[in-house]
């Protein structure tokens, strides 16, 4: 048996699939950055003028990164939380299940779907803003490093959604009440230094928020947390969800009766 | 040496409805094998072990020799199964879900795409090869399900139900590709509710219900259990109301037709040459109804 041609052919039926519905997984994204970037970056951001710890940095400079962000774990989550249920709901994943793929290589063929959105959309999210502002980038390895690692943990994330999810009301519950509120209480469009002390300290429990200032830190060369916290934290989420949905999808949990 | 071996196998779902309660069945390589039932008896949770859609409880199957607890992709490998229900993406192109289900199977692009022509062009779907599934009638898609199944040319085919809702002529014409394929090596094990089909396709036989094997011999012996068959005698002349036949009992006489019964120890070439029946001028003789569904009826209403 030739895993990795299985492997290739779900990861590629799954990239198929993210651009077949482009309309629905790629030009959302530019839409709604560009409508960030029109009103908090370019209206409402001129008059913030500098942000506070960041020497010579715009505001909508400092948006940037919290953007891309916001895109990348979004959409890896989305895309194998519904691709998954979707094969669930259609029945197609027992064509999968049929067959002799290996549980790592079921799992590994949705993840490559996930981290292929979670870049497609990260690179229209910097070309759209480019239309806004001049992008520099300080460490461009360390820049796509953080990409990867945080889509393939939102898009794990994203499996464990699916594999647990019985109606379509499952898929969208997470990112609408957890999801979304944690990302945009992350330090997207904020430093949390304006917070007052205790919201500070009540921000601190929030792992995305050292998500995304390992992000900044990564694009712009500086962050307001110690970016080593946030790529410990990444790598543990990664390694936690990967062997749980390995298990998950080992022992057949919401996929075999 | 068998396709398929099932050793007391067991199979209670969280809902504690106990599927089936430890059964037997050995499918020899290269039979043409019939498992029928009614609705519910456990076909489907048979089939769903076999195919790892469905988790056992207990007990042991094995795959051309090989143990699904000791090596399940292998076994799997020499498996091809044909779902009751279609399970693929209605949404993408008919050649897309073919080759791609070959890809799970670990064959290659090349080998995947002569292989889909050569199935597609057999089933006549090859025009169709562009289309979007769903756009598909019911009967096109039934034969994607059979290609999807075949890709990767396993040893054993299992078909859940594969004719259900399709027309006479593209049955007839399935029947064909699998009896060809049954010649060129291929063990096959059918469920279906037209019991023709099974009489005509199938050389052996096991009858489930209740989650038991009732029934598990040759199609031969089986039919040979049926007591009675009946018959019904079209004639050009009138049928006297009081019509006889003697040593077959006669039914249901009308205008220009009636009933006869064939008991198990009678002959109908005797029948025929009934004096009787000659002086009627018969036109027609015809079995009244399909001699396995009756003695289905009869199996699986003993077990209720």
């Amino acid at each position: 048996m030739n895993n990795l041609q299985a492997l290739k052919t779900l990861s590629y039926a799954n990239v198929r699939r993210i651009l077949r519905i482009w309309i629905q997984t790629i030009v959302p994204p530019a839409i709604t950055t560009a409508l960030y970037f029109l009103i908090f970056g370019a209206l409402i951001g001129r008059r913030i003028g500098e942000m506070p710890g960041y020497e010579g940095l715009s505001y909508i400079e400092f948006m940037v990164p919290g953007l891309i962000m916001l895109s990348v774990i979004t959409n890896s989550y989305a895309n194998v939380a519904s691709a998954f249920f979707g094969t669930k709901f259609q029945k197609s994943i027992e064509e999968i299940l049929v067959s002799p793929m290996p549980s790592w290589a079921i799992m590994c063929g949705f993840l490559v779907g996930g981290i292929a959105r979670g870049f497609l959309v990260g690179l229209v999210v910097v070309v759209t803003s480019l239309f806004f502002v001049q992008i520099t980038i300080d460490n461009f390895t360390l820049t796509l490093l953080s990409i990867l690692l945080t889509s393939i943990l939102f898009s794990l994330l994203g499996l464990l959604n699916g594999i647990y999810a019985k109606s379509f009301d499952d898929v969208s519950i997470v990112p609408t009440f957890v999801l979304t509120p944690l990302i945009y209480l992350g330090g997207i469009f904020y430093s949390i230094n304006i917070l007052p002390e205790e919201w500070q300290l009540i921000s601190q429990i929030n792992p995305i928020l050292y998500i995304v200032n390992f992000f900044r830190y990564a694009m712009l060369g500086s962050s307001e947390i110690d970016p080593l916290i946030g790529i410990c934290l990444i790598s543990a989420f990664t390694i936690v969800s990967f062997l749980l949905a390995y298990h998950l999808i080992r022992k057949g949990v919401g996929i075999r009766d | 040496m068998y396709a398929l071996e099932i050793k007391d196998l067991k199979k209670t779902y969280s809902n504690k409805v106990e599927a089936l309660k430890g059964i037997d069945l050995n499918v020899s390589k290269g039979d043409f094998f019939a498992l029928l039932g009614p609705n519910g008896a456990g076909k489907s949770t048979v089939i769903g072990i076999i195919s790892s859609l469905v988790n056992k409880s207990s007990g042991h199957v094995k795959v051309c020799g090989i143990d699904i607890d000791e090596n399940f992709s292998l076994a799997k490998s020499k498996l091809g199964v044909v779902n009751q229900e279609f399970n693929f993406s209605q949404f993408e192109k008919v050649i897309d879900i073919i080759v791609t289900q070959a890809g799970y199977y670990g064959v290659d692009y090349k080998t995947a795409v002569e292989r889909a022509e050569k199935y597609l062009k057999k089933l006549g779907l090859w025009d169709k090869r562009n289309d979007q599934a769903r756009m598909l009638s019911g009967g096109q898609k039934r034969r994607i399900m059979i290609i999807k199944a075949m890709i990767h040319e396993p040893e054993l085919l299992i078909l859940d139900e594969p004719t259900a809702g399709v027309d006479i002529e593209l049955r007839r014409s399935l029947w064909d590709f699998l009896l060809e394929i049954n010649q060129q090596g291929t063990t096959i094990i059918l469920t279906t509710h037209y019991l023709e089909e099974a009489e005509n396709l199938c050389r052996n036989i096991a009858i489930i219900d209740g989650g038991d094997i009732i029934e598990n011999t040759s199609m031969n012996s089986l039919l040979k259990q049926i007591d009675d068959q009946v018959f019904i005698v079209e004639t050009e002349k009138v049928v006297p109301k009081d019509f006889s036949l003697p040593g077959y009992p006669v039914q249901d006489i009308s205008e220009n037709k009636f009933s006869v019964i064939l008991k198990k120890n009678k002959n109908l070439n005797d029948l025929f040459k009934a004096q009787e029946l000659e002086d009627l001028n018969v036109k027609n003789i015809r079995n009244q109804t399909n001699r396995l569904e009756e003695l289905f009826v009869k199996l699986t209403s003993k077990n209720e």
